[in-house]
């Protein structure tokens, strides 16, 4: 039976009361603690640098050669907080129901809450690390919108936001590096999750350079890797990103939550050729002054500054007036999705949409527009050749946040015990849909506020546990199994790479398990998928050795995760005979062609527990329970 | 459209390395360069050989991991961009492209055109911080900034830490990425507590570590791929000159 272990009492005072009456760990006893940390993101390092500073020894390991490169740095609009510097009606209350409401009624409302609560001292932590947010004229901060809400809360540094943030939390770590409280491990791959007797105690990794499979031990493990929307081949996320360390925490007893809850962004940079590799996006931030349209004609070919006003159909603006061009993502994304279908899409592919600032720079000028969005302009003309100034950008949606992950409880713990799961590695706070803005404080609430408070519970038990010890048998076993992996990866030595596997998936993923789903195309990417897997267990070629530095070992590595991690998505996406935020099942739509969500059946969370390689995932289900906010259905119109 | 690469191969650290050529047929001046190098790869693996080892993550220019050594300069002939910005409509057909790692003795070769940046990390750990534990931070408006200096420290602070300026001095000097930090954190009211330990600190572990000295060729800032300007060397020279002298 899953527990959330929500505290008790009225929303507003469960965390108060949490850390009020939560156990401690003294000074002198953190000092004999170890802590894995997987992944130094927004969210990890700045768990990592919070928990060293409170005494703990913490050790970090990454893929990339330092952890500043963690993909949080390339996220770009902002984050968000309930200051209410506008006086525009903002409150932590506001941000919960927006969150509740954004992610359609299929979030924890108690974790939301608490992220609303602290989402004042993330800000306040930031700017005094030396974040340059943006300022008014007047020295004091400045806000923005972002999509699905009215107020203003959004905190900004220019379209870099998650790039000041992350290195804000990365020099953090440093410092503590330095102090000699947290030792970095880079260039290590996490291969598996060592649990003995029920407990997380350490892992596998492999070191990138040597090809060396080490073992690590520790008292608790914290997973915070990050998203997996990878799963799609092209997205917004940095290539090597991955779902194999959650994969390996799935396969070990941590349960995984509404896998299928996958973002798919509505603006980003259209595909423009079969190499491509990665998608980029364009902030949200960028429909605050942009206006999102297509022509009234199917098949006009005009340049778009030659389309008249009448003949340009701004479909948000038409079909959610309330809230235009500031939709959520979900709902933009469809929509674009909609008009593309219908014929009405523009440039070469017809897969794409205009978002158009001239009515913008018309009412503001073209300073005020380059001050808010310059270098969001700069990136999208080096990537298109094209100049937004003068020409609408071309916008479509691409595989870009995973709001389901591994599932945690109140304490961020998952089904393991001491294993935790913090940012976007973890399922709780975002339900169907996430809101802009709203990772980054995810991450960095997580991280500095939350999980050094909430793991203080769980390691007071735990002192007395001496050093892990890497000589157990779990660790030789788990060693064992991850360089049997990839000899045997190593040895198949067949005709295809490892790429084209990843393409073909991430083709079936968008063709049936993307912004759209229905039971026989879900039925039908399970049965590809499958035969996709054999196909590459029988023909993948993997070139090199294992103890050397193998780019193709460590993609075939992760290919073969993505393809059980597909699977499961899929298994998810077809259980939920329902449509709510991200998940649209064409069975269940209005007439207006809206999500029809179904409360009376699916108000849970289905987290799913591993039975083995050849056996189906069992289905477990937190119910959801909303006391505190009116379950409405959700409109924008 | 046909291309000859040159391209750096090194087995490991102690390899001495070598420059290998391949001829590229089919190469799309709609590819970025690192698809053009995927390309190759795909090649090569298909063929049996071994595929070139590069560094890449966002590819989109943030993440500071692709930097390469282009034609004898870091990133190639187009300014103001990161490698994995760079698109092959830049070349021309038959064209031959060498293809380097950034070179510095403070960034040791790892395999082909991978180098090994960790030095970079090591001076931020000297100092590029501002000492703030979690919690102790007050609240965010108590101190209004400039917008101006808000605005400098943010141009200062958008470094990538690709280190394409140590490759492009002649030094191997690492004076634009430190002072980039260091004038960041001196401009904010926040960080001036510590701009004296900071930047004397900073400056002893750049030394330490092997980077060269700064002879003011200017080479780094035409090279950044983020336009870092020089205005923050001439800022971190002052802050320094206050820290030895005052
Ligand atoms: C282009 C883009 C723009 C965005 N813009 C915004 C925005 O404006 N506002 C907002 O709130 N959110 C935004 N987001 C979302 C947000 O940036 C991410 O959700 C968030 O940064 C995730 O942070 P994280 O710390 O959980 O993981 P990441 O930053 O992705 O870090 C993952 C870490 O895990 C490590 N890792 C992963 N797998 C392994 C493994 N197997 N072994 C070892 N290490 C591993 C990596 O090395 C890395 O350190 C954006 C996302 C993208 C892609
Ligand atoms: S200063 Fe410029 S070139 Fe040097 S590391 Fe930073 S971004 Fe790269
Ligand atoms: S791959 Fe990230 S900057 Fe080029």
């Amino acid at each position: 039976m899953l527990n959330s272990k929500i505290p008790d009492g009225p929303l507003a005072e469960k965390w108060t009361r949490y850390k009020a009456t939560c156990k401690l760990v003294s000074p002198a006893n953190k000092k004999k603690l170890d802590i894995i940390v997987v992944g130094a993101g927004a969210a990890g390092a700045a768990a990592a640098a919070s928990m060293a500073e409170l005494g703990y020894n913490v050790k970090v390991f990454v893929y990339q050669d330092s952890s500043r490169r963690a993909h949080s740095i390339a996220s770009q609009g902002g984050i968000n907080a309930t200051k209410n510097y506008k006086n525009d009606g903002d409150s932590d209350y506001r941000l919960f129901y927006d969150m509740i409401k954004g992610g359609d009624f299929r979030a924890r409302e108690a974790n939301v809450y608490r992220l609303a609560e602290i989402s004042n001292n993330v800000i306040d932590q930031f700017v005094a690390q030396g974040v340059p947010f943006a300022r008014e004229y007047s020295g004091y901060l400045a806000n923005r919108s972002f999509g699905g809400v009215q107020v203003s809360r959004t905190f900004y540094a220019q379209g870099q936001t998650g790039q000041q943030c992350t290195l804000a939390a990365y020099q953090a770590l440093m410092r503590q590096i330095k102090a000699g409280k947290a030792e970095m491990y880079s260039r290590r791959f996490v291969m598996d999750l060592i649990v003995i007797d029920g407990k997380a105690r350490g892992i596998i990794t492999r070191n990138l350079v040597t090809g060396e499979i080490e073992r690590h031990g520790a008292h608790a493990v914290v997973f915070a890797t990050g998203g997996f929307g990878t799963v799609y081949y092209l997205s917004t996320l940095a290539i090597n990103s991955n779902g194999s360390a959650a994969m390996a925490a799935y396969r070990k007893g941590a349960f995984m939550a509404n896998p299928s809850m996958a973002q798919i962004h509505p603006t980003s940079i259209p595909v423009l050729n079969d190499y491509q590799a990665k998608l980029t996006l364009m902030s949200e931030s960028l429909r605050n002054d942009g206006r999102v349209w297509v022509p009234k004609n199917k098949g006009d070919k005009r340049n778009p500054n030659d389309i008249p006003e009448e003949e340009r159909d701004y479909y948000l603006e038409r079909r959610y007036p309330a809230f235009g061009n500031l939709v959520p993502r979900d709902v933009a994304s469809r929509a674009a999705k909609e008009r593309c279908d219908a014929g009405y899409g523009v440039g070469s592919t017809g897969l794409s949409v205009y978002l158009d600032f001239r009515d913008a720079i018309k009412a503001q000028g073209k300073q005020a527009i380059a001050d808010k969005y310059g270098n969001l302009f700069d990136l999208y003309t080096k990537i298109t050749g094209m100049d937004p100034y003068t020409e609408p950008m071309r916008i479509y949606p691409a595989s870009h946040y995973t709001m389901g992950g591994l599932w945690v409880d109140y304490n961020l713990m998952t089904t393991i015990q001491g294993l935790y799961a913090i940012g976007e590695a973890n399922f709780s706070d975002h339900g169907a849909n996430r809101l802009g803005a709203s990772s980054l404080l995810q991450c960095a609430g997580d991280g500095y506020f939350i999980l050094p408070v909430t793991i203080g519970d769980y390691l007071s038990e735990e002192i007395k546990t001496p050093k892990i010890s890497v000589d157990d048998p779990a660790f030789d076993k788990a060693e064992k199994e991850a360089a049997d992996k990839l000899k045997k990866l190593l040895s198949i030595n067949g005709t295809q790479t490892v790429t084209s596997f990843h393409k073909r998936l991430g083709h079936i993923m968008w063709q049936y398990s993307g912004m759209v789903r229905n039971e026989e195309g879900l039925n039908k990417a399970l049965k590809e998928v499958n035969e996709l897997r054999e196909e590459f267990w029988k023909d993948v070629k993997v070139p090199g050795k294992i103890d050397e530095f193998n780019h193709e070992l460590e993609k075939a590595f992760r290919v073969a995760d993505f393809f059980d991690l597909a699977e499961l998505i899929i298994t998810d996406a077809l259980h939920r005979k329902e449509s709510c935020g991200a998940h649209f099942r064409e069975e269940y739509q209005t007439e207006e062609g809206e999500p029809l969500r179904n409360d009376e059946e699916y108000m849970y969370v289905a987290a799913w527990e591993y039975t083995g390689e050849k056996s189906a995932p069992k289905l477990h289900k937190e119910p959801l329970t909303f006391e505190n906010v009116k379950v409405t259905k959700r409109s924008y119109k | 459209m046909k291309i000859t690469l040159d391209i750096w191969r090194q087995k490991s650290p102690n390899d001495k390395g070598k420059f290998v050529r391949y001829e590229l047929d089919g190469v799309s001046k709609e590819m970025t360069f690192l698809e053009m190098l995927d390309y190759l790869n795909d090649k090569l693996i298909k063929a049996g050989d071994e595929p070139v080892a590069f560094d890449s993550d966002c590819r989109e220019g943030i993440c500071g991991t692709c930097g390469l050594f282009i034609n004898g300069r870091p990133n190639g002939p187009v300014k103001g961009i990161t490698t994995c910005q760079l698109n092959m409509s830049v070349f021309k057909d038959g064209d031959t492209i060498t293809v380097e790692p950034f070179r510095a003795k403070a960034f040791p070769v790892i395999k082909d055109l991978i180098v090994d940046r960790s030095s970079f990390d090591k001076l931020i750990q000297s100092g590029g911080f501002i000492s703030v534990n979690t919690g102790a931070a007050p609240e965010a408006n108590s101190i209004p900034i400039k917008k101006e200096i808000a605005e400098r420290a943010f141009d200062a602070g958008i470094c990538i830490g690709c280190g394409s300026c140590v490759a492009a001095c002649k030094n191997a000097s690492a004076m634009l990425f430190v002072s980039a930090k260091i004038s960041q954190l001196a401009l904010l009211p926040q960080g001036q507590t510590e701009a004296k330990e900071r930047v004397r600190t900073m400056i002893r572990e750049m030394d330490r570590l092997g980077f060269g000295n700064c002879t003011n060729t200017g080479a780094c800032e035409a090279e950044c791929p983020k336009e870092i300007s020089l205005w923050n060397i001439a800022k971190m020279n002052r802050e320094y000159y206050k820290a030895t002298l005052g």
